[in-house]
């Protein structure tokens, strides 16, 4: 099987899925068995959303060394805005396989993730941009970009979990 | 207690003893008498000049409560306008960023151009001859001026000049602007996130040097992963740290950076291969400065909080980042990153990955830094507790950066201008 020939839609959603119920539930180190070795995490400034974070402030651009390290401290005592845990429920909808770059498969999805702490609910909007491996039978997920609706964090404050 | 013979702070210098009345977090009457007091008649920081490089440049901003323009005229010059139409209040800009000849008010389409003045009356020949044009440009703020392009606005036409205001921050401003043969450059991409907390706290924050271990222990902990044998570094030691009331409010924590900085300062996470081009950088600035104030430009972080509300931190990289109250429990916060407009692509990433390591509302400190205020604001609650205490090193003749002598400057500035009596008077009086 070549390394970009397209998955169905289900086997997409089905890692997806899967991703969402794991970092809902704070099962951060199954998460990272989902990433290639070489994966990255970013999350775009709200005012650039189709910006390049070689050149552009984002909100996170993790190379696979920072993500790491970001799960290592989240599962710790002292990532204090996550200790304790935000609830999170994450509803994943609008799964597309987009086709490949020849490298990569490309798959978008819209998400809502609502943060539950101190009683307050807190709403992120947005879409992800994901470019997936086969690994095998498996799809590993190479890039994890999460673009915001949101016109500002507010009044979130912060991303300090996984989004 | 009857809130009139209650005072905001209390100052005993004898004694070292230093406490603020936690009602300043947490009255709305008290946000009331800030937004006057303060917020009109202090400089606010409202964008820096590189953010519209060309003639028709502009972006909305939203600085001391109000909507602005920071726009280019066609005269080159970089102007701050208020964002209201003077016929009937519409905001004449729509849009967050761009370029435009003009502001046309999708109301009644009145048109103002580059400048503010305005250029088109549908139906002008209605008007009496009383009905002047030139009366009824764009308004601005009485005064705007600019410090090495950090561009501020002060309501108070009789407010001293932004220059006397910045004292002595502006040896500070110099060693930030000074990293630059070309200029500095905001780069694309703004922070924009909020804290449900009162604006002084995350001012306080700002430069809090105390906090920085408890607070950050996952930072250092990166920092470890990474291979910076930050415990090894001389941070805390004297000679290398100094804290500093810069005047008017202003106040600076200076020291020995424990970190990389993407300025002529290599640690190893940034490639042998960056070191010499590093060390050819930092001879470009022995040349330009000479060697001791070359260190102090590539070597020294540097946490300067300019009284209100503006916070410059040179520190893993340069975060400028201004914040407003909305109400006494809750602040909207924008943050950017400065840079040498000259500086090369990989430079540019490498100080974007340093930025992000820490600050921002994902990175590895910011949020944890937002969750001690929103706990403090929460604490607050507690009205039995009246007081917070900010006495740390008052007594020693050399504070160092974990003491509190730059929260006692903001706060004994903000104290001065929420109390002198003439300010009140003229108020009653109007």
């Amino acid at each position: 099987m070549s390394a970009t020939e397209l998955p169905s839609r289900q086997q997409v959603e089905d890692l997806l899925y899967k991703e969402a119920a794991l970092l809902d539930e704070w099962r951060l180190e199954e998460w990272l068995e989902l990433l290639a070795e070489d994966a990255i995490y970013e999350i775009p400034p709200t005012d650039v959303p189709e910006g390049d974070s070689r050149n552009t402030l984002f909100i996170v651009a993790d190379d696979a060394v920072r993500i790491r390290s970001r799960v290592k401290q989240l599962l710790g005592k002292s990532a204090w805005a996550e200790n304790p845990h935000s609830r999170t429920r994450r509803m994943i909808a609008n799964v597309r396989v987009l086709g490949s770059d020849g490298e990569n498969i490309l798959v978008t999805a819209n998400f809502a993730v609502h943060r539950m702490r101190y009683e307050s609910v807190d709403t992120y909007i947005g879409h992800y941009d994901y470019k997936l491996l086969r690994r095998g039978n498996d799809l590993r997920i190479r890039e994890r970009r999460v673009i915001l609706d949101n016109e500002a964090l507010r009044p979130h404050g912060k991303i300090s979990f996984i989004l | 207690m009857d809130k009139s013979t209650e005072s905001y702070i209390i100052d005993d210098q004898d004694a070292g003893l230093f406490r603020v009345n936690r009602r300043a977090f947490t009255d709305p009457e008290c946000l009331q008498e800030e937004r006057r007091r303060i917020f009109d008649k202090c400089w606010i920081y409202v964008g820096h000049e590189s953010e519209v490089p060309h003639a028709g440049d502009y972006r909305s901003r939203n600085a001391a409560g109000r909507p602005m323009i920071l726009v280019r005229g066609d005269d080159s010059v970089a102007r701050v306008l208020l964002n209201t139409c003077t016929h009937r209040g519409a905001m004449v800009c729509r849009q967050n960023s761009g370029n435009a000849k003009t502001f046309q008010c999708p109301y009644h389409a009145w048109t103002y151009n580059s400048r503010g003045q305005l250029v088109g009356v549908p139906g002008e020949d209605s008007y009496s001859d009383a009905f002047k044009r030139d009366d009824l440009g764009l308004a601005a703020p009485p005064q705007v001026d600019n410090y090495r392009g950090f561009i501020f606005a002060c309501f108070d036409p009789a407010a001293e000049s932004l220059y006397d205001y910045l004292a002595g921050a502006r040896e500070y401003l110099d060693l930030v602007a000074d990293q630059s043969e070309l200029g500095m450059k905001i780069v694309a991409g703004q922070q924009s996130y909020s804290a449900r907390a009162n604006w002084k706290l995350l001012m306080e924050n700002s430069y809090d040097g105390y906090h920085g271990l408890p607070t950050h222990q996952r930072y250092f902990s990166f920092l470890s992963d990474i291979g910076i044998d930050f415990k090894g570094n001389n941070l805390g030691a004297p000679v290398r740290q100094k804290t500093v009331d810069l005047g008017n409010g202003h106040a600076v924590l200076e020291y020995q950076s424990a970190w990389g900085r993407p300025i002529a300062h290599w640690v190893p996470p940034f490639g042998e291969h960056r070191k010499e081009h590093f060390e050819q950088l930092r001879r470009r600035f022995d040349d330009r400065f000479g060697p001791e104030r070359a260190r102090r430009i590539c070597e020294t972080s540097r946490n300067l909080g300019i009284f209100p509300n503006l916070v410059i931190n040179d520190i893993m990289a340069i975060t400028v980042r201004t914040f407003f109250p909305v109400s006494p429990d809750y602040m909207e916060v924008n943050a950017w990153a400065l840079a040498p407009i000259e500086e090369s692509a990989a430079d540019s990433k490498l100080r974007l990955d340093n930025f992000l390591t820490f600050l921002g509302p994902g990175g590895f400190a910011t949020p944890d830094d937002v969750e001690m205020l929103e706990s403090c604001q929460r604490g607050f609650a507690n009205r039995e507790v009246a007081w917070s205490d900010i006495s740390r090193g008052m007594k020693r003749e050399h504070p160092s950066i974990t003491d509190e002598l730059q929260m006692r400057a903001f706060w004994r500035r903000w104290n001065q201008l929420m109390t002198t009596p003439q300010i009140r008077r003229a108020r009653k009086a109007a």
